[in-house]
């Protein structure tokens, strides 16, 4: 029988059964490995480490990896807060679907996907058909990268918006337009404030997922190297080439700009905090 | 909460903007939908279900289903322990407990996979001599994928089931205790019920994560089709040898999967938000 | 069955909750542990139930040791503020559940939880859930919940609080009536003066961890033993000693509202005060005053005492102190001092 409850002593509470398998299962899964890596790491000593780190196929492959999230994060800043607005504000027909299906990616298999938004977005695709005349290739490019970071990054600021603005109250618009506000003045000044720290900490989350994702990437992309390569990609490269030594300086790299972003997260949270509890 | 604004009063540009998100969303998520479907059934539905019947596909497809049945109840049982441990508790230390429970979120799942070769791997891994002694494979065999697949769905029942308990309090566990209920008895009376829908949708969104990895899965598991390709593995797998129909009958499979976890998502919304007995 | 608690402490990181305290509670009696927040009170109470293990010190309940017994083995009813009741569950099922955890059997059960229902007045209500009651059914139900098992001690924990104005008073009435029914030995926490003095039989103020002082309601108010216990428990004024130090009396006078008499005339132990403002509080008047113009005082008189005074021209009247107690040092029993001894300056 599991004991779920505290003991009669504060010592003995620390080691019930929860305590045991939380902080058991998180060593074995997270910390050890995270010690691998980190070990890993340091083995290598600094000079070499930073010599595969700064190589020109790495570093080109961060550049793609994080501007390209950073760019798809920010587009779905702006267009996840469309969505948001709408599906809270006005109650248009086959709106419940609509919110259902921006769930999506977090349902959908990256690697399909994948498969379905190059097979939309290629030269002989539905969408990429039309562009194809005008030169622009979508998938199998950088563009086609964006497009993958778009679609697994969009619901993270659709969800952290969509409570915000349910519990806005709309009286405080009322009374700002009251006091002689254009609609403009009042979406910037009193709607626009209150929802940056969510939608900024939707961009953060979308911009971490993007970083690491790789499922649907690698269907999208070429993964040339100087051109759509990712790093995650690179480090699956690197491994399959049992450089463990290159795959592990660029996973670490990936994944010190995962805890930044994790960071920022935190911070922006807190800010968002302070806010609700005005 | 507030109520929507019906769309018999929206403005023209209400109208626009509600057409822009269904437009982006068409674009984004819609017509990739829509051409999974269609070039599945490209060749006709004989060929779709001919490719549902190669062994490559039901090998992938059971050992897809042995690896979801391995992880949910072991994360299940991991997020109830977590979720207890910091909603029931103060001590120092909590926060950092918090973000590590939600640590994988943010680890990329190559970068998740790697580090399991590193640990596991019988070439290069600290427990090859283990391993190897032991005559275990782990990296290339189902216990990676296994791994893996824990790993990246780590956190999903204790992040639903926390608010649910920290709604709950725990005042009426005390009460069951001082009534004199054991733990088991509490557990099933008190703290099960009121958490069953959170629970509920951890667990639903661990299947769908767990059917569908792709990036951690394909490190550790090999890819060899047949053996050690899981569903969305032999997707890509099928997809990069141009067996496009293959490819897209195993994806249709996938989307309409993802398409239960949607609408499962939706009724468990539904119950979150009508907390009425439900008896 | 008697509650003993022996040299009680309990500390929380810096925060000293309990600080060696010491209580008897006899058998049968309804006692209120009354003070402020974070004076511990609570503490003691779940100290009492095992709820909070004490760091140091005993607790015996019915002469039986039950430092080291789980809550579940100290056979001990327990309400909370919030009520705690089981969300999923019916209200029949709420009462039933610790007979059901006893595994005593079917018709039993029905026949105790009607037993309760009638007691609670709930009778038509078994087969809803908390949610469809009001604060003081749900209330009522924790309370029968804690019953149901005949517990050897019935503890509860600000047992009103969360409830409104009226409910609470005719809770407090409700609960004196039903303890006098049952009689088992209860005892409750409050902050709330007014509600321990209606409904305990005695009353435990306590104080940053520690008890102030021990009795009936009557004696507390009356004979407080310390400017805590005096303050907490009724409106007080506070006449600071420098007004009557010539006469070498180096402590503050606390006086009530209504132990004051007003009047024109001039006498040797009287002091003269400007009136600020009247407050009709229904049957009471209040009169806010200023003594020597320069101390804020409240006296408290009757309709008939009031129309009895004729109010001066010039708004200064004479107050006269009827019942002034003072604290020498910290000693246990309260002076009482002879209302000659005050002068004016």
């Amino acid at each position: 029988m599991l004991n779920f409850l505290p003991l009669s002593s504060p010592q003995a509470r620390r080691w019930s059964w929860p305590w045991v398998i939380t902080l058991g299962y998180l060593s074995v899964m997270l910390i050890l490995p995270a010690i691998a890596l980190i070990q890993k790491s340091l083995s290598l000593g600094f000079s070499e480490f930073w010599q595969i780190a700064t190589q020109p196929m790495a570093l080109s492959a961060y550049n793609v990896t994080f501007l390209t999230a950073l760019a798809a994060a920010g587009v779905n800043g702006v267009m996840g807060t469309v969505i948001a607005w709408v599906l809270v504000r006005y109650d248009f027909p086959g709106r419940r679907i609509v919110d259902a299906l921006v769930d999506l990616p977090f349902a959908l298999p990256t690697a399909v996907a994948g498969l379905a938004l190059a097979t939309v977005y290629s030269d002989r695709g539905w969408v990429g058909s039309w562009f194809a005349p005008l030169g622009v290739k979508i998938a199998y490019t950088r563009l086609g990268v964006f497009l993958a970071m778009v679609f697994i990054s969009l619901p993270f600021v659709v969800r952290t918006l969509q409570p915000v603005l349910q519990a806005m109250e709309t009286e405080v618009e009322a009374a700002a337009r009251s006091l002689g506000a254009t609609p403009g003045q009042v979406f910037r000044r009193v709607i626009l404030p209150p929802l940056m720290p969510p939608i900024l900490t939707g961009v953060a989350l979308g911009f971490s997922r993007a970083v690491g994702e790789y499922g649907s990437v690698v269907l999208i992309a070429s993964s040339m190297p100087f051109r759509d390569l990712i790093a995650p990609v690179l480090v699956f490269q690197r491994l399959e080439q049992y450089d463990y030594a290159g795959a592990t300086v660029v996973g670490t790299v990936l994944l010190l700009g995962s805890l930044a972003a994790l960071l920022v997260i935190n911070r922006l949270q807190q800010w968002g905090r302070y806010y609700a509890s005005r | 909460m507030q109520a929507a604004k019906p769309a018999s009063q929206l403005t023209s540009g209400q109208w626009l903007l509600t057409g822009l998100a269904v437009t982006y969303l068409g674009f984004l998520f819609i017509l990739p939908a829509l051409v999974v479907f269609t070039t599945a059934f490209s060749d006709g539905i004989p060929a779709f279900i001919t490719a549902l019947q190669s062994r490559a596909f039901l090998q992938a497809t059971r050992l897809t289903l042995i690896v979801t049945a391995i992880a949910i109840p072991i994360n299940t049982l991991f997020g109830l322990c977590a979720a207890w441990v910091i909603a029931r508790n103060q001590f120092r230390g909590r926060t950092l407990l918090m973000s590590l429970v939600d640590l994988p979120f943010s680890v990329s799942p190559v970068v998740a996979g790697l580090m399991l070769v590193l640990l596991y791997s019988d070439r290069v891994g600290w427990f090859s001599p283990v391993l190897t002694a032991l005559g275990v494979k782990i990296i290339f065999a189902l216990p990676g994928i296994v791994l893996a697949t824990l790993f990246v769905t780590l956190p999903f029942v204790a992040r639903e089931v926390i608010p649910v308990l920290e709604e709950l309090g725990s005042e009426p566990e005390e009460a069951a205790r001082i009534l004199g209920a054991t733990p088991g008895q509490i557990f099933r009376r008190v703290i099960l019920p009121h958490i069953r829908w959170g629970l509920l949708y951890g667990i639903l969104l661990t299947n769908a994560r767990a059917l569908g990895e792709f990036g951690a899965v394909a490190v550790v598991s090999g890819s060899i089709l047949g053996r050690t390709a899981t569903l969305p593995i032999f997707v890509e797998q099928s997809y990069q040898n141009y067996q496009s129909v293959a490819a897209f009958s195993a994806a249709v499979v996938l989307a309409g999967l993802a398409v239960l976890t949607l609408i499962g998502k939706a009724i468990l919304e539904r119950y979150y938000l009508h907390k009425l007995p439900t008896h | 069955m008697s509650i003993i608690v022996e040299n009680i402490s309990k500390q929380f990181g810096q925060f000293q909750a309990l600080d060696r305290v010491s209580l008897t509670i006899p058998d049968g009696k309804l006692v209120a542990l009354l003070g402020p927040s974070g004076s511990g009170k609570s503490t003691l109470l779940r100290a009492i139930a095992g709820l909070e293990p004490p760091d140091q010190g005993r607790i015996w309940i019915n002469d039986q040791d039950m430092t080291h017994l789980n809550v579940e083995q100290r056979q001990i009813g327990f309400v909370f503020q919030h009520y705690a009741l089981f969300k999923h569950l019916t209200v029949r099922q709420n009462i039933a559940f610790g007979l059901e955890i006893r595994k005593i059997n079917r018709p039993d059960i029905r026949q105790r939880v009607n037993e309760l229902l009638d007691l609670i007045q709930l009778a038509g209500l078994g087969d809803r859930y908390p949610i469809q009651l009001s604060g003081g059914q749900r209330q009522r139900v924790a309370l029968a919940r804690a019953l149901a098992v005949q517990p050897q001690v019935l503890l509860l924990d600000e047992p009103f609080g969360a409830l409104d104005a009226q409910v609470r008073k005719d809770l407090r009435r409700w609960l004196r009536n039903l303890h006098h029914e049952v009689n088992v030995t209860s005892v409750f926490v409050t902050h709330d003066q007014e509600e321990a003095m209606e409904v305990a039989d005695e009353i435990v103020v306590m104080n940053e961890g520690k008890i102030e002082q021990i009795g009936s309601p009557q004696t507390i108010y009356d004979y407080p033993a310390t400017p805590f216990v005096m303050k907490f428990v009724g409106e007080v004024n506070v006449i600071p000693s420098f007004l009557h130090q010539p006469q070498g009396l180096p402590h503050d006078i606390f006086v009530r509202p209504h132990g004051v008499k007003l009047q024109t005339q001039v006498t040797d132990t009287s002091i003269p005060a400007k009136i600020i403002q009247i407050i009709h509080r229904g049957r009471d008047i209040y009169l806010e005053l200023s003594l020597l113009d320069r101390i804020p005082f409240m006296a408290q008189m009757n309709r008939d005492e009031w129309q009895a005074l004729t109010m001066p021209a010039d708004q200064w009247v004479q107050v006269e102190l009827l019942q002034p107690i003072t604290f020498p040092q910290a000693s246990a029993s309260p002076h009482r001092l002879p209302a000659d001894s005050v002068t004016a300056a």
